[in-house]
């Protein structure tokens, strides 16, 4: 059975070295290099922003391999987010030290709060390899954990998507009360250096940035290893017709869990890239809503394929900050009419849309190759028949 | 019609007591000296004044009080002031009105005189009403608890624990610690030891009032998880399809009642205006039936057999709808409840039950039996049926499997409507209204499994119940864990469901 990935395969090579030069090189040179007010200065705001962009492009990727290419709606990716970026954050709220308002070594909540002594789980992340190793792991394990529970029973479907929003909310509420010690509705902030670099440095934003594109373009390799090896074989599999692959003598369970994990330390990484960047994580992130905005970054571009992850994930983030701007009022029309639109008529996205305006002899090629789209007939629920 | 009797009786039994008190204060000579007494610069004969008229007064003397007190010196208002109090307290206790009886019970049981246990001994001698005449009876015990008899302040006590009296229990607990001081009487002791009894009784009772308002809580939010669930469960049992909008189907039927609300206000005279909520009924069904269509004809039809792209889509349609609602309404406007709702029944000592309550839980089971009839005897919910249990036969058997997910669809959206319209009574009615409830009630038709009423009926039950029962240990929040938690581990002992369908099947 062929997939998106044998096109990748072919004209993904060049494309993603070339991509990846242009991010990479490109723009930072031209954030350094040209004076201010040449046109081709990009501002320091601007890589920034793009460097947040592409960590959720990270965390696209992950989405992508789940919903995707296994056919798991997974509606709390954003917990997974979350939870990367909270590790990350507690680090950089420990290394404020003194210079936070209160002059406290604890963190500004804390004294607000009243809370005397560190909780003991804040301590391990006084050390930074500790942050960022637990900014993967703990999401991992959390994944672990609930999808071994949801997968062993064979929750699927609409009954896996809602089991997760429900986690989603669940983590929203968790994150938002006082007593947990994670800073409340207000979330952490205030962050003023990592790993002793200042985070209001160009430079230091300059080097995160870099950091994120790399982080990036490994995350896709590794990808689409997992895609074009046996297991990425069965996945898509699994998404086409679960049964089929039961009869064939695997366990789609197992493979669900994988990729359900490997998802969650996506968005892990994602959260860990993106805390830095933005100095700031509120439970606002990690809520129903921007778990369902994350999938339709990834509907947008285009599901089933790894570049249309990470370009829905850009292009719809993009949108929002250049459209919230200017009319504040009209994005959640905007955002509600993507998700009707792109499922309506553009099941393949972005990249489905570039790949069918490639020309004729092309088009007929990607014909052949369709199932991109999850098979139709298939994907009805098996109880229904 | 009782209520009309009885209001006429209390009036006439107020007339009767106005104009049995009237004669008394005119004839007497005696009050009008005292009157006059009342504004004397001597502080002694004053108090003597307030309280031979305390004694003989009546609420005939509030006006002339009032007249007084108007052009009287700041000493001389304070003096009156309570007087004034007490008596118009003392003719409330014959209004027609049961509250205002009662609230003037309740405020001569904490005036402190004790000149008023035989105005309510009297009041409740007369009393129709339960729950008045309980007041009055629980106001003169606890006036009797400042008696310097000690057998009187024990029969107070008795008296107070045989009622269960909340509002006795911080006086008692005075009484107690008198009763363990050191150099405390033998009366004294006598008195603790029955306050102790009686305390102990009112806090069992405070536990098991406390247990039942629980259950109607548990149960109240059970009704309305099902009503909003009952929808939602027939359109995933008939098409496998979640609607993401339900909750906004919802504020569909929120916002029509309140423009029902408001078209009555506009046009109609106000006597009619309370029956604008049972004209909403109708309103709201058909507005969010309509919608329902509407989804279905132009994003639903669509989508057949691709369940998650369906969520998806519906979820857009659904921050379209809350944003359009807040554009257009803005985000505070709120439906008054009729007359006939607001309000609530006492049923027990410290049980209180809200109408709106109790009508919602009523209307949850109507909609339960309508839709049983609708799905078991109607034509349609055999076709609803047949469709569910094989949609390729059905078709084969002549049965136009679309037309009737079209109307189903729209029967489903319309409860979704009825659940909003329901919603009015206990909240604002807000864009975000649909947001509230809806996780929850995804929830519940998860665990009640496919194509079973009762599966939703239990289920939702089951999570309202629960809910409330965790809340007061562990808080919202962490109950809503616990709950996710509940679910999961459920769904270990049963994947699909309370109630799943059976069928030849490969899981």
């Amino acid at each position: 059975m062929s997939d998106g990935a044998t096109d990748t395969k072919r004209a993904g090579g060049t494309a993603f070295w070339v991509v990846g030069a242009i991010l990479l090189l490109v723009m930072p040179l031209l954030n350094v290099l040209p004076p201010e007010d040449s046109w081709f200065h990009l501002s320091d705001f601007s890589l920034n922003r793009f460097g947040k962009f592409l960590a959720f492009g990270i965390l696209a990727l992950g989405l992508d391999l789940i919903w995707g290419y296994t056919g798991i709606l997974s509606l709390g990716q954003g917990v997974f987010f979350g939870l990367g970026a909270y590790c990350m954050s507690m680090h950089m709220m420990l290394t404020i030290g003194k210079e936070s308002v209160y002059g406290s070594e604890m963190p500004d909540f804390m004294v607000w709060n009243q809370v005397k002594e560190l909780p003991l789980f804040w301590k391990p992340f006084y050390s930074f390899p500790m942050a960022v190793i637990g900014a993967i792991l703990v999401p991992m394990l959390f994944a672990l954990i609930f999808g071994f529970f949801a997968f062993r029973s064979r929750i699927k479907g609409v009954y896996f998507a809602i089991i997760t929003q429900a986690l989603a909310l669940v983590a929203w509420l968790v994150f938002n009360r006082n007593d947990t010690n994670l800073g409340g509705t207000n979330g952490l902030t205030d962050f003023k250096q990592i790993i002793g670099y200042r985070l209001s440095e160009p430079g230091t934003q300059r080097v995160l940035y870099v950091i994120t594109v790399l982080c990036l373009g490994a995350s896709y390799l590794f990808c689409q290893w997992i895609i074009r090896s046996r297991a990425g074989r069965v996945l898509v599999a699994v998404r086409d017709s679960e049964k089929r692959v039961v009869f064939s003598g695997y366990t789609p369970a197992n493979y669900k869990l994988f990729v359900f994990v490997v998802a969650a330390a996506l968005a892990g990484l994602a959260g860990m890239l993106y805390a830095p960047q933005v100095g700031i994580i509120t439970p606002a992130q990690i809520g129903v809503l921007p778990s369902l905005e994350m999938v339709i970054w990834v509907a947008v571009g285009g599901r089933a394929s790894l570049a249309g992850a990470v370009l829905g994930a850009v292009s719809v983030n993009y949108g929002r900050s250049v459209l919230t701007n200017y009319f504040p009022e009209l994005w959640p029309f905007i955002l509600g009419g993507l998700f009707v639109l792109v499922v309506l008529l553009f099941p393949d996205g972005l990249i489905g849309m570039m790949r069918k305006g490639k020309g004729l002899l092309r088009q007929k090629k990607s014909g052949e190759e369709k199932p991109i789209v999850p098979n139709q007939k298939l994907a009805v629920p098996e109880g229904k028949r | 019609m009782m209520i009309v009797l009885g209001r006429t009786v209390a009036v006439l039994s107020f007339l009767l007591v106005m104009f049995s008190g009237q004669p008394q204060s005119i004839a007497g000579e005696g009050i009008e000296q005292t009157l006059g007494q009342i504004t004397s610069e001597d502080e002694s004969v004053r108090d003597a004044a307030v309280r031979s008229l305390i004694e003989q007064g009546d609420v005939s003397l509030v006006p002339r009080l009032e007249e007084i007190r108007a052009d009287a010196s700041r000493s001389i208002r304070q003096t009156i002031k309570p007087l004034i109090d007490l008596l118009k307290n003392r003719g409330k206790l014959a209004s027609p009105d049961s509250d205002v009886r009662r609230s003037a019970a309740t405020d001569l049981g904490t005036s402190g005189k004790p000149v008023a246990i035989q105005w309510l001994n009297a009041a409740a001698a007369n009393e129709q009403n339960k729950w008045v005449r309980y007041t009055m009876e629980e106001s003169a015990a606890l006036l009797k608890l400042t008696s310097d008899d000690p057998s009187i302040k024990i029969a107070a006590i008795e008296k107070l624990g045989e009622l269960r009296s909340e509002n006795g229990v911080p006086a008692m607990k005075v009484l107690v610690e008198a009763g363990a001081g050191a150099e405390a009487t033998e009366s004294q002791k006598r008195v603790a030891t029955a306050a102790v009894a009686s305390i102990k009784d009112i806090v069992t009772w405070g536990a098991w009032s406390n247990a039942i308002e629980t259950v109607f809580r548990g149960i109240s939010l059970s009704s309305i998880l099902l009503i909003m669930s009952l929808g939602l469960a027939i359109v995933f049992g008939l098409m496998g399809v979640i609607n993401m909008a339900h909750g906004e189907l919802m504020m569909v039927g929120a916002y029509a009642t309140f423009m029902t609300q408001e078209a009555f206000k506009a046009f109609l005279p106000s006597t009619m205006f309370d029956s604008y909520f049972l004209t909403a009924l109708p309103v709201a069904f058909l507005a969010a039936a309509g919608f329902g269509l509407l989804l279905e004809a132009t994003v639903i039809r669509f989508l057949y057999g691709r369940p998650l792209e369906t969520m998806l889509a519906t979820w857009g349609v659904s921050l379209v709808l809350m944003q359009a609602a807040r554009v257009y309404f803005g985000d505070l406007t709120s439906v008054v409840a009729p007359a006939w709702l607001s309000g609530g029944q006492q049923v027990l000592v410290g049980v209180y039950l809200p109408y709106n309550r109790i009508f919602i839980i009523g209307l949850s089971i109507v909609c339960v039996l309508g839709i049983y009839y609708a799905l078991f005897k109607s034509n349609l919910g055999l076709r609803v049926r047949a469709v569910t249990q094989n949609r390729n036969m059905s078709a084969c058997l002549g049965i136009p499997t679309r037309k009737v997910d079209s109307y189903t669809f729209a029967f489903g959206s319309g409860l979704a409507g009825i659940a909003g319209w329901a919603l009015t009574l206990i909240g604002n009615v807000d864009p975000g209204l649909g947001q509230n409830y809806i996780v929850d009630s995804f929830m519940v038709v998860v665990t009640g499994g496919v194509g079973k009423l009762a599966g939703t009926i239990v289920a939702s039950l089951g999570i309202g119940g629960l809910n409330k029962l965790i809340e007061p240990g562990f808080g919202a929040v962490y109950g809503k864990v616990l709950i996710l938690v509940m679910v999961i581990l459920f769904l270990q002992w049963k994947p699909s469901g309370l109630f799943a369908m059976k069928g030849r099947n490969a899981d």
